[in-house]
């Protein structure tokens, strides 16, 4: 089966891949705390870039929402193991689960519905937003005081309560994120992967040929959602604190996306190459601009500014994203077909 | 108790009549450009700080920088418009909506940088003056905003109405294809329309100053705020906006007596919520 995996990528392509890989696993041995957290970041948009991108880049449905989802795997995850003590990693299956019930809330409404595009983009919205509201006003888990996770040791390596070092949430969101990537490889190349494509491509004549439209553009919103409110759950828990109005809002949900939009919406590699592209340049960028900032300049969103000028300029530029131009240029792209 | 409600209500249609405004220059930019402006609360957070500036430097009161304000964004927007966004005509819809998020980012992000993230107002001598008109007591700043909104609001659509180049903004709303043929310059219309557009959210931004505190992360409230109102009312329609800013503005201030004020919202998102999946051409909107 991993042979039938690798086959079509090519040999240099291979490589690079496994000298990438080498290089992540050993990373904390040879960064300090600092590098180390940026990694993390990387890592988070990663894995929250590929959960978005299965409903935007496979099916073709813009979510501008998926703070919702998010929120919700952070706040169930958080909820159980504070209230009931019960271990994240099901608090992960608990929270996915319920992120798949409202993703498919919010996916039957606009599908029966027919809202299609932006209208649809807006609905995710509003939703999210509703969201918001109702947990700034939820007194169970602090409304907009916020939620706190108990601190453990932070030398720990508690795999089992997600309590312990910054070390310990590197390997766990590496793991996603290499997870991720090969439950997407494995999409990609099964029925249900071409079904999206096709779908996406043109959903008349997906449907003239007989595809179940509606039952695939749920499989992806209910899956893209609960993938998302995974990664929710091990944010809260790297994190310690969540608020609703920064947790649920309609900047964080811009936030998944920008990753994958840069790297290339709809590529398996896209939302992880976008990913070390941007954080790491924003990340410099607030650190170059700091001996200006103690000269008395207020520079605090200049990583912001930074990552929407880098997205206007892909969207002029170079539309498809960096990674299947990347990918043209050192003939890294799969021999099958081209999926970019 | 009824005067009570009567005086939130009137609050309610005066703030509305502002937020229908604002939304007017959503639904213009989208009627004919066809580009959901995502960056909308963004530029009105812009036109509120440029019109503070004015009152600082200048003493000017913000309703006298309306054309100063409306004029400076319609030169933002006809530049946006034609340097960036016309490059993406014809292209996907989930790709603009993607930029102007970008764009809006930037704005955002700026206005932090530039103005901080503390609220600031612009204290005019007039702030607590109110009228008693039978059992109904009116702030006075609430009366000039909810005037000067529905001045400018009429003066727009006798535009749209009347002039030759306001039709020809909205044939290329109406028909891409037919406006092309009869030798319109579309790109340069579009442009106009933008810029319009773009000028309307500014000129709500001088007004909005007269009520309300600015902050760089309300555009993100007021953008939302913007596609309640134009989806509810109708993308497209003029009317329908500013009947729909009305609506909202009302249930907005009824909603702070019935409720907590901070619940205030859900009612308006709900009402999006419906609107979309039962009407989604609007209340007042035509059959798409």
């Amino acid at each position: 089966m991993i042979r039938a995996w690798l086959a079509p990528i090519p040999p240099r392509a291979r490589i690079l891949l496994l000298i990438v890989l080498v290089l992540l696993l050993a990373a904390p041995w040879f960064v300090d705390t600092y590098v180390l957290s940026v990694l993390i970041i990387v890592l988070y948009v990663a894995y929250m870039g590929q959960a978005w991108n299965i409903m935007m880049g496979f099916a073709g449905l813009l979510s501008i929402g998926h703070a919702l989802y998010f929120g919700i795997g952070a706040y169930t995850g958080a909820v159980l193991y504070m209230n009931f003590g019960v271990s994240p990693w099901i608090g992960m299956i608990a929270g996915g689960l319920l992120a798949a019930v409202a993703g498919a809330i919010i996916g039957a409404l606009g599908f029966r519905f027919r809202i299609t595009g932006v209208y649809f983009a807006l609905l995710t919205i509003a939703f999210a937003e509703f969201a918001r509201i109702l947990m700034d006003n939820f007194a169970y888990t602090g409304a907009s005081g916020g939620f706190f996770i108990k601190l453990g040791d932070p030398h720990a390596f508690d795999l089992w309560n997600l309590r312990g070092s910054p070390v310990m949430f590197y390997y766990l969101w590496l793991a996603f994120v290499i997870g991720a990537l090969l439950l997407c490889r494995g999409l990609l190349s099964s029925r249900l992967g071409y079904f999206w494509l096709a779908i996406r491509e043109d959903q008349e004549a997906a449907q003239a040929l007989g595809i179940n439209v509606f039952r695939y553009k749920m499989g992806a919103v209910v899956l893209s959602a609960a993938l998302t409110a995974i990664g929710g759950v091990i944010y809260a828990f790297y994190n310690n604190n969540l608020f609703p109005a920064t947790t649920f809002n309609v900047g964080r949900s811009v936030e998944m996306l920008l990753g994958a939009t840069i790297g290339g919406v709809g590529t398996l590699m896209g939302p992880i190459v976008g990913a070390f592209i941007l954080t790491p340049m924003g990340e410099g960028l607030t650190i170059l601009v700091q001996p200006l900032q103690q000269g008395g300049l207020h520079l605090d969103g200049i990583k912001q500014v930074f990552y929407g000028l880098a997205v206007i300029a892909i969207v002029v530029f170079q539309r498809r994203g960096v990674w299947p131009w990347l990918a043209r240029l050192f003939h890294l792209e799969s021999r099958r077909d081209d999926r970019s | 108790m009824l005067d009570v409600y009567l005086n939130q209500i009137v609050s309610g249609v005066l703030t509305g009549l502002v937020y229908g405004l604002s939304a007017l220059g959503l639904s213009v930019i989208f009627g004919v450009c066809r580009i959901i402006n995502f960056a909308h609360g963004e530029m009105m957070v812009v036109g509120m700080y440029l019109a503070l500036m004015l009152f600082r430097w200048a003493g000017l009161d913000p309703l006298l920088s309306i054309p100063i304000v409306g004029g400076l964004l319609f030169a933002a927007g006809y530049a946006l418009q034609g340097g960036l966004i016309n490059r993406l005509i014809g292209v996907p819809e989930h790709m603009q909506f993607i930029m102007l998020a970008a764009i809006a980012i930037v704005i955002v992000s700026s206005c932090l940088m530039i103005f901080g993230p503390d609220l600031q107002n612009a204290p005019l001598s007039y702030a607590y003056d109110s009228y008693q008109i039978g059992p109904i007591l009116v702030d006075k700043v609430k009366i000039m905003a909810g005037g000067a909104a529905l001045a400018v609001a009429a003066l727009l659509a006798a535009f749209f109405r009347w002039t030759y180049l306001g039709k020809a903004i909205r044939a290329c709303g109406d028909n891409l294809t037919g406006a092309v043929v009869i030798g319109l310059n579309v790109k340069r219309l579009y442009a106009l329309a933008f810029g319009i557009g773009a000028g309307c959210i500014g000129v709500a931004g001088c007004i909005l100053l007269l009520l309300v505190d600015v902050q760089p992360y309300l555009a993100t409230d007021y953008t939302l705020l913007a596609f309640v109102i134009v989806i509810v009312g109708g993308l497209g329609s003029l009317a329908g906006a500013l009947i729909a800013g009305v609506l909202i503005g009302v249930s907005e201030a009824v909603a702070g007596l019935l409720v907590q004020p901070s619940l205030k919202s859900v009612f308006s998102f709900a009402l999006l919520i419906l609107v979309l999946l039962l009407r989604p051409q609007g209340l007042f909107g035509r059959q798409a």
